[in-house]
């Protein structure tokens, strides 16, 4: 394997893995929180239309990215409004956003259906894409490299800063944290429009950088692969980013693979796969924790404060 | 702070659980008339086009006796392990692999006849789904490992299962190619109970299942131990309840019934297995359990209302030209007012100078008559 | 929610005539026979959102071409996103309760279903594309296009343009209708580029546009020059716009998405074929029928080629074009070797279209 040809995969690895680790960095900042969004997909659906009808609008793809994130953070708002102030289901309340996601996306999206679109450029000039190791250096998107400073900053918020250390706190015991006089509610609302800016941004990924166009349900599942991710990383950013690699690697080799002449496995088996493994994973941190998987203790429950 | 508190009550108000329902409804088609007035259409025809017309069109009742029937038949089944606080989401690939267990007894028995072939496909689909549920059950039971997530993840095992399985080895060798079985005989095709309707045995099945459920939830030992094991399980524990074994039924009850909505719709509507078989029936349900407040009498009403929806969205796109994506927000902004009323049944809102709470608890996930909706009945 | 196979799959059991009635003009005496009262009722059913730009988009397109066509004529209507089971049979039914006088199926999986219902509504006339069998209903027609006729056009493109005499096939299913599209390309290309090789990618999807992306990416990065698909995304081409390869079309004229790479595309025109029928309805003269259309009836087209092909290649891909519609060239002529390179096909000799529309086999120089 020569080396242009590795570089090419490795440029197809990053692509596939950056919104699946935006998105999946976003949701585990929320689950760290103690809630369970299960809305990412529609969420980044709700980006990806935003991102491209005011791109396409407006001529200007950073604006697009800064309206997607906006709008798929308003989406989180309802999600946050129904399960932390009414203290609706999460995972029912979750379920309904996705339909709201796919529902308003192909709404706002009609008119937008096959046009083409400004599209986010790459960062460096193109003098320094020249040779392929400059390429894989400084030939990416700047969201690639937006997401792996996401992930060093989730990183260091979770476990090095006061705020990060009171979020997870949020997570383990809400009561505890809000006796100690937390604000657990406003952490929460906090963390669930992150969570909701980061798959609008992952969205904008697929309608602006990887895939430039609008259609109807452009993500095609991505979102719920970002949730598995999580689990899979078991809450921690460093496996998130190993996570969403390994996954962008198995799916680039198994392409490449096929474009090379090889058709090992069914491709039925390598589909169900990351969620197979996902599982696997699970069992096997859960048998070696004895009877806890790192997931945060309140994950999913609701919080009302007392008094 | 505020000048409203909400105040949790000691019992669920009965009559909140009536009229909290009816005031969603009532914003629900509000808002729906607003967005459709937005987008451009006649929005109160459009809420009348989904909400009233199918209700006074005898034909279209039948359309929503057969698509409510498995949601009600799933959602029953997962109410039981949501009263118990286990969090099956995994009715969908439970439901693909009843289908599947059952057709595989299908296409074994092609060429034969009797009457047996049909309860032992139904059989076959009740245990598909079982098998398929006992993966998270032993997962959480031995290792503790979160169902909500080991669930979710096996439905889209179960999908990728049933594409191999249409590709390749079940493939109708009289089928031209294509992705799908032969069709079932007349021996493996669940009657039709009323002649000359839709209304096939399916049907009073899923309602005879959750009068059942209703019984045994509200009448007899376990479901009090389930109950409990959801309200307060350390009181369970006391009472000699184990947790595994709560864990235990409501996996195999969710699975159970989700593998038998599988094989009664691959048996009935659909008439053979083919790769479009799973269309979120499983994600579906979930909600409509929520919306029938874990009440398997609510289940059976909240399954005809958004079977309604979607009959009266497809009527609307064609009287209308109403988009099918406005019909997925009309019933988003359903489930959104429901599960946000749902606080009216659990809280009394109270001004915020009255009295403080009466009855402080944690929500650290010990104890949530909020969630477990103890049915007082 | 999670819909991964949608749809469509093809085609028509014993095609006999295909080239029915095309001759007499649609729009002739219209006013003389009409045997309809008032506007004729056509309905559709759309597997996929009308957004789709893929499959469901070119099948509303033809809609709103025939409204335009027929005017006050006909009254359309349609229901999308019907899944394909109980679902379509359910809205079936209501569109012939609604009393639509003609109702088109645009998708392989409503066959059963519109069987079904077809049985049920004996006066409302039924159409089902891309499938093999009515089931005996004599209200029910089947109809189907021959996309492969377009892939000849293609494969010989892609064998004068190639310079690595590989091309990369993004392909959905391996369903009949697709195992005919690859064969008809690589059987052209290969007639312009005897060492001509087409690697095929599955991507188990209609529609995945970033999987779609990936697949078309590692095919060029293993060689293939050319890039064609058979999924519904335009995201193949852009991978090869990047690239600097050449690509075609899916379903519709794509080329704005890959204003250099795209070198024509086959683009589905479902109008003539409806504006047709439903004339037949309105003048009382509709009968059941199953026929399988192609370039001369206008069914399939080529999209304007991009003034970047050169004019050689220009020139033979139109002789490709004018064979086809006057019957003189058939891609599936003999001699024609499978993979393993045994001769399938003698000299002279055609596939018969009962074989084609099961075709199982791959032709020399596939990969797969």
């Amino acid at each position: 394997m020569n080396f242009d040809l590795l570089v090419a995969i490795l440029m197809t690895i990053a692509g596939a893995a950056t919104p699946l680790l935006i998105a999946g960095l976003g949701e585990l900042v929320v689950e760290k929180s103690g809630v369970l969004n299960l809305g990412v997909e529609g969420m980044m659906l709700i980006g990806a239309v935003t991102g491209f009808a005011v791109a396409t609008t407006t001529g200007y793809p950073v604006i697009g990215l800064v309206a997607a994130m906006l709008a798929a953070a308003a989406a989180a708002l309802i999600f946050a409004f129904l399960v932390l102030t009414l203290m609706a289901n999460q995972v029912a309340t979750g379920l309904a956003l996705t339909i709201f996601g796919t529902g308003v996306s192909a709404l706002i999206g009609a008119p937008f259906v096959g046009i083409t679109t400004p599209t986010l450029g790459l960062l460096f000039p193109h003098a320094l894409t020249d040779t392929p190791l400059l390429r894989l250096i400084f030939g990416h998107s700047p969201l690639v490299y937006f997401s792996l400073i996401l992930t060093v900053a989730v990183f260091w918020f979770l476990n090095r800063t006061r705020a990060g250390l009171i979020l997870r706190a949020v997570g383990e015991s809400d009561s505890a944290a809000h006796a100690i006089g937390y604000p657990v509610l406003l952490v929460r609302y906090l963390a669930v429009l992150f969570g909701g800016a980061m798959a609008g941004l992952a969205g904008c990924y697929y309608s602006l950088v990887l895939t430039p166009m609008w259609a109807e349900r452009l993500t095609a599942g991505r979102g719920w692969i970002a949730i598995a991710l999580v689990v899979f990383a078991s809450w921690r950013p460093g496996r998130m980013l190993a996570g969403a690699y390994l996954f962008g690697l198995v799916i680039t080799m198994e392409l490449q693979a096929k474009a090379a002449g090889f058709n090992i496995l069914a491709p039925e088996f390598l589909a169900a796969l990351p969620y197979i493994a996902t599982i696997v994973v699970l069992a096997v941190i859960s048998a070696a924790k004895r009877g806890g998987t790192n997931a945060p203790a309140c994950l999913g429950k609701p919080f009302r404060a007392t008094a | 702070m505020s000048l409203v508190k909400l105040e949790p009550r000691r019992q669920q108000s009965r009559a909140m659980a009536i009229a909290a329902p009816v005031i969603a409804v009532a914003l629900t088609l509000f808002a729906g008339a607003l967005l459709f007035t937005l987008l451009g259409h006649d929005g109160l025809a459009a809420v009348n086009e989904i909400f009233v017309k199918p209700l006074f069109n005898p034909y279209r009742w039948q359309d929503l006796l057969v698509k409510a029937s498995p949601l009600v038949m799933i959602a029953t089944g997962l109410a039981i392990g949501f009263r118990a606080n286990v969090w099956n989401i995994g009715a969908e690939g439970q439901y693909v692999l009843g289908g599947l267990a059952g057709t595989g007894v299908a296409l074994a028995t092609l060429n034969m006849s009797g009457g047996w072939i049909l309860p032992v496909m139904l059989v076959c689909g009740v245990l598909g789904g079982m098998v398929w549920a006992a993966i998270p059950a032993l997962l959480k039971t031995k290792l503790g490992v979160n169902e909500i997530l080991s669930s979710l993840m096996l439905n889209y095992v179960a999908i990728q299962l049933l594409y191999y399985l249409m590709r390749g080895p079940w493939k109708d060798p009289m089928g031209f190619n294509f992705p799908q079985t032969a069709m079932f005989s007349s021996d493996q095709t669940l009657p039709i109970v009323v002649p000359g309707t839709l209304i096939h045995l399916g049907i009073p099945l899923a309602f005879a299942i959750a009068l059942t459920a209703f019984g045994v939830m509200t009448r007899t030992i376990t479901g009090f131990q389930m109950q409990v094991e959801g309200l307060a399980p350390k009181a369970a524990a006391f009472g000699g309840f184990g947790a595994a074994s709560t864990v235990w039924i409501a996996m195999l009850a969710g699975g159970g019934l989700a593998g038998l909505a599988g094989i009664v719709e691959a048996s009935g509507p659909f008439g053979q297995m083919v790769p479009q078989f799973p269309t979120g029936y499983g994600y579906t349900a979930i909600i409509v359990a929520f919306l029938g407040r874990l009440n398997p009498l609510g289940i059976v009403v909240a399954g005809l209302v958004l079977a309604l929806t979607y009959v009266g969205g497809e009527s609307a796109q064609t009287t209308i030209g109403l988009p099918s994506a406005a019909t997925g927000v009309f019933q988003a902004m359903m489930l959104f007012f429901l599960l946000a009323t749902d606080i009216l049944v659990r809280y009394r809102v109270v001004s915020g100078r009255s009295a403080p709470v009466a009855e402080p608890r944690s929500s650290s996930g010990e104890a949530k008559p909020g969630e477990s909706k103890a049915v007082t009945a | 929610m999670f819909d991964t196979t949608r749809r469509k799959l093809l085609a028509a059991g014993a095609v006999g005539a295909a080239g029915l009635a095309i001759g007499t003009t649609p729009f002739a005496a219209m006013a003389e026979d009409a045997k309809k009262d008032g506007p004729v009722k056509a309905a559709f059913l759309y597997v996929g959102p009308v957004g789709d730009f893929g499959w469901t988009y070119a099948h509303d397109q033809a809609r709103k071409c025939m409204e335009k066509k027929l005017g006050d004529m006909v009254k359309t209507t349609y229901v999308e996103n019907v899944a394909e089971g109980p679902d379509a049979e359910r809205v079936l039914r209501q569109l012939a309760q609604d009393g639509n006088d003609i109702i088109f199926a645009t998708s392989f999986g409503f066959m059963n279903p519109t069987i079904k219902v077809a049985k049920q509504f004996p006066k409302v006339k039924f159409e089902h594309a891309t499938g093999y069998t009515t089931g005996g209903n004599k209200n029910m027609g089947l109809y189907n296009s021959r996309f492969y006729e377009g892939r000849a056009v293609l494969g010989t493109i892609a064998g004068m343009m190639s310079k690595t005499g590989k091309a990369g096939y993004v392909a959905s299913f391996p369903i009949p209708e697709v195992v005919m599209g690859i064969d008809a390309f690589q059987l052209a290309a290969q007639k312009v580029n005897p060492k001509f090789q087409t690697q095929v990618v599955w991507v188990n999807s209609w529609y995945d546009p970033a999987k779609e992306a990936d697949a078309a990416k590692a095919l060029l990065d293993q060689g293939a020059d050319v890039i064609t698909q058979h999924t519904d995304s335009p995201a193949p081409l852009q991978a090869a716009e990047k690239a600097g390869a050449i690509a075609f079309g899916q379903a519709w004229n794509m080329e704005s998405f890959a204003p250099n790479a795209h070198m024509t595309a086959i683009v589905d025109n479902w109008c003539p074929y409806y504006t047709r029928r439903v004339q037949a309805v309105h003048d009382g003269t509709w009968e059941a029928d199953n026929v399988w259309l192609g370039m001369k009836d206008g069914e399939v087209e080529m999209a304007p080629f991009n003034n970047k092909m050169p004019e050689d290649v220009q020139k033979a891909a139109q002789k490709i074009i004018d064979g086809t519609k006057d019957g003189s060239y058939d891609v599936f002529t003999g001699p024609i070797k499978d993979q393993s390179g045994k001769e399938k096909v003698s000299a002279g000799q055609k596939i018969p279209d009962e074989e084609l529309l099961k075709l199982d086999w791959y032709v020399d120089g596939v990969k797969s």
